[in-house]
């Protein structure tokens, strides 16, 4: 299907799916190429905080991870120099170039509102921004979006991946798209489907949605455009098929938010962060997946082009892990952990963080890092400053019995 | 009418998806057709070419000592790296047939079996004690750990599968406990004298995972203490010929407990007192565990999540959890009252296949063949959910939300298309319609399918139409 095609049949399957359709899109427009735009990564399974950002001045901290002690910058296999006081995992190598350009900034002793240690309940806090597990059916990103200024985009956000995660579930109509291998459908087929489904709320949305998200990466140009960025830096020792298929989601995400009527935010997640057993320290398990991490990141920012200026990326995780290294050479599930925010709008080149210490006293639980920023204060910030949602809508909807947690604002280029 | 929606409800929701002639062979009493498969012998899958865990094993880690020693022998020259790039691809080529193999035994069980309500509690219970292959060995040991751990028990005793379990080489190894060691044990004392520089002690994965996802659930009433103290009476539970040291007295492959690993003393886990008896310590606890009244709900509120809605109504939780709790954990009397809770029956298709179903239920419906020469493993990927890979203990989510996203739908369609483009000469989906739907067939899906273009589009809106999407 041609272009054009696509796009007049896309109008007549509008017609023909009649309320579902129309209530999930909004008109056509071309907004600013300067608008802002955001990427929420997150990473599933508790990031180790005190590997990723290591605070390598902190007189506790050698002694707590023993031979995995990432060592001071400017010693052999040492982190990423920061501020001095904490450094950056060395598999870390874009994220070093993007803090000394100023466009990373570093939140360290972060935590959700979340204080158990399940995955689960953990990443349901997360994405869901209430205070407690399973309270809520929707994501503080969707509800963000709902609550923001509507500006004309067919969809608000997009999901990369087949299905939408909590974090971007709501009331906002919002894209999941991923690489198909299979072949398209033939636009009869697909307009009597159109038909079959009218009568069902939820396969008639869902379609209607899938075939406007594969209109905008047929935009792309398909393939041929998506795969602008060739090839993300091969990472060392992580698998070979999650580097392929993490690739192409950067590639996919750059692809949409590239777009000059395409969708302003995107999520996706990635997985393999819970390192319980042999975790390593500057090689090994976890420094392979930073730094698969590492070069999706840089690949972003290439294929974002000019519109990286505009972009702030963040990566946020359920929980940190224990302070110190378990009997098998990995941590078990902790507390506070560390958040990355990344790119052109950021005001980066600096570490965000009311360092509680890592004496066996100050941990928490005697165990833990002790959170002492919440991870809701800087979503905050983000989601009025960045993305332009009303503070009254951040208390109310967005993040419901979260007075205590206050907005971090100044975190963008004014 | 109404018998008429109870046979599809008992073949799709309760089955894997009706085959031709399954709808009019259950006839008018669905849930006594469910009773029946409870009374049979247990799910056993028997397939001459399926090998144990513990022979699975013996030869992997027999692979890995020779990746090791290949490791040690690389001097650095480029033919020795070359020959240990060789020697380490192994592993892997071992690992890979056996998960195919499998992966098409599974299925064709699955597609074939007569007693899929039993075939899909299995299905469950692998899934509520879930592992992923995307760890080292699993690959491997996955489908034995089904056949060996979960298919004799699922209608058996709760607490059996329980032990079953946590006593396998693929849970010890999935959630590293085979690693764990108790940091007053003997192993632990004799490498302090040593003044080793590696700390040796515990690693509380696997008695965090069988409290939060196996037992009790989260919220079970169940403190960080009991975490702790817990995975301290499972330390020693291991896996013979895995890690350091002796282990000439066990063969290789199969459940150990070593003395030398486990913390001594006597130990509170939820309050109760567990006298110091090694590995019967252990035991006890999951014992006890498993008569809880929160494992009764938690394990009440998954089946019924699973059978009956995606938020289970609270009577027939309590009405489970009774059964559970009056029968001490006996899983067909938990079975039979899913079967007689009024809401099972109430409405048909309140629940969106998941991927796998989606699959399962089209190779019942069309008849499929399960090929043994091309391992079935491409559509589970392509669709969302590779067999044994949910990527978290956690197992696959069980609710619409999680499965029915855009992209996912197109993929389905996709992927029906093709089917439909393959066998259009050979399947009449005209004939087809009421024999896999049954009462829950539509006006609108049977004008379509009559109505369309050809045979292979005649197929394609069949298994896309919205009434097999959901059980």
């Amino acid at each position: 299907m041609s272009r054009m095609q696509r796009r007049e049949f896309l109008n007549l399957t509008a017609l023909a799916a009649g309320g579902a359709f129309l209530t999930s899109r909004v008109v056509f427009a071309r907004p600013e190429e300067s608008e802002a735009r955001l990427v929420v990564v997150i990473l599933r399974g508790a990031l180790d905080g005190l590997a990723a950002v290591p605070p390598y001045g902190d007189r506790d901290y050698a002694g707590l991870r023993r031979d995995f002690a990432l060592r001071a910058p400017a010693e052999k296999g040492g982190a990423l120099a920061l501020d001095g006081f904490f450094g950056l995992h060395p598999s870390l190598a874009f994220l070093g170039q993007c803090y000394a350009a100023r466009e990373l900034a570093v939140f360290h002793a972060l935590a959700s509102p979340y204080r158990d240690r399940s995955h689960f309940d953990g990443q349901d806090v997360l994405e869901s921004g209430s205070p407690r597990p399973h309270a809520s059916q929707t994501g503080w990103l969707n509800r963000a979006l709902a609550a923001a200024p509507a500006r004309g985009q067919r969809e608000a956000g997009v999901a990369l991946g087949q299905n939408v995660p909590l974090v971007m579930r709501g009331p906002a109509a919002v894209a999941s798209w991923s690489p198909s291998r299979l072949t398209a459908l033939d636009d009869d087929t697909l307009a009597r489907l159109t038909d079959l489904y009218a009568g069902d709320a939820l396969l008639s949305t869902r379609l209607a949605d899938a075939l406007a998200s594969n209109a905008i990466a047929a935009e792309n140009g398909g393939d041929g455009a998506m795969s602008a960025i060739s090839n993300a830096p091969p990472a060392n020792n992580a698998p070979a098929a999650n580097n392929a298929r993490y690739a192409e989601v950067v590639r996919a995400a750059a692809g949409f938010l590239r777009q000059a009527d395409g969708p302003r935010v995107a999520v996706f997640d990635t997985t393999g962060w819970d390192t319980h057993a042999n975790e390593g320290g500057a090689e090994g398990q976890l420094a392979g997946r930073l730094a698969a991490l590492d070069g999706g990141l840089a690949a972003l920012k290439q294929g974002l082009g000019p519109a990286w200026g505009h972009t702030a990326v963040l990566l946020i995780t359920e929980f940190g892990r224990t302070a110190a290294i378990n009997g098998t050479r990995g941590t078990d599930h902790g507390t506070a952990t560390m958040a990355l925010l990344v790119g052109g709008a950021v005001a980066g080149g600096r570490v965000i963080s009311d360092w509680p210490g890592l004496s066996s006293r100050a941990l928490y639980q005697g165990r833990d890092l002790a959170p002492t920023l919440d991870l809701r204060s800087v979503l905050k910030g983000l989601l009025e400053e960045h993305v332009g949602v009303p503070a009254p809508a951040l208390e109310k909807t967005v993040f419901p019995d979260s007075r205590e947690a206050k907005p971090l604002r100044g975190l963008l280029r004014s | 009418m109404r018998n008429a929606f109870r046979s599809a409800i008992a073949a799709n929701r309760f089955g894997l998806g009706a085959r031709p002639g399954e709808l009019a062979a259950i006839g008018e009493n669905g849930p006594d057709w469910l009773r029946a498969q409870l009374l049979a012998p247990a799910a056993i899958l028997a397939a001459e070419t399926l090998r144990s865990s513990q022979q699975i094993l013996t030869d992997a880690f027999a692979l890995r000592r020779q990746i090791e020693a290949a490791r040690k022998q690389a001097g650095g020259t480029a033919a020795a790296a070359q020959a240990q790039e060789v020697v380490q691809q192994r592993l892997p080529q071992f690992l890979r047939p056996i998960y195919a193999a499998e992966v098409t035994a599974r299925l064709a069980n699955a597609v074939s079996t007569d007693r899929p309500f039993l075939e899909r509690l299995t299905q469950f219970w692998t899934n509520h004690f879930a592992l992923s292959v995307d760890k080292q060995f699993l690959p491997g040991i996955a489908g034995s750990f089904e056949r060996e751990a979960i298919r004799p028990h699922v209608l058996g005793n709760f607490s059996d599968m329980l032990l079953a379990v946590e006593t396998h080489p693929a849970m010890l190894l999935y959630l590293d406990n085979h690693l764990s060691v108790g940091p007053h044990s003997p192993a632990a004392l004799r490498a302090a004298g040593r003044g080793a520089r590696r700390r040796i002690g515990i690693n509380e994965n696997l008695a965090r995972e069988i409290l939060e996802l196996h037992t009790l659930g989260v919220g079970g009433g169940y403190s960080q203490h009991d975490v702790t103290t817990f995975a301290e009476v499972i330390t020693g539970w291991t896996i013979g010929g895995e890690g350091n040291g002796p282990n000439s007295y066990v063969a290789p492959g199969r459940f150990a407990f070593r003395a030398e690993l486990h913390e001594p003393g006597a130990k509170f886990v939820l309050g109760r007192r567990y006298r110091d008896d090694g590995f019967a310590q252990g035991v006890a606890v999951l014992r006890d565990i498993a008569r809880e009244r929160a494992t009764a709900r938690f394990i009440a509120t998954k089946l019924t999540r699973h059978f009956i809605d995606d938020e289970p109504p609270a009577s027939a939780v309590g009405q489970l959890a009774d059964a559970y709790v009056r029968s001490g954990g006996h899983l067909p009397t938990v079975y039979r009252a899913l079967i007689d809770a009024r809401e099972a029956w109430a409405q048909p298709l309140t629940k969106y296949k998941t991927p796998s179903d989606y699959i399962v239920s089209s190779y019942r419906g069309l008849s499929l063949p399960v090929d043994s020469t091309h391992a079935p493993i491409a559509p589970f990927e392509v669709l969302g959910q590779r067999t044994w890979q949910p990527g978290s203990p956690a197992g696959w989510p069980d609710r619409s939300a999680d499965w029915d996203g855009a992209s996912a739908l197109m993929k389905r369609i996709q992927w029906a298309d093709a089917l439909g483009a393959r066998l259009a000469s050979q399947r009449d989906a005209v004939q087809l319609a009421p024999e896999l739907l049954g009462a829950n067939l539509s006006e609108a899906t049977r004008s379509a399918v009559g109505h369309a273009a050809s045979a292979a589009q005649s197929l394609t809106l069949l298994l896309a139409a919205p009434e097999f999407m959901r059980r």
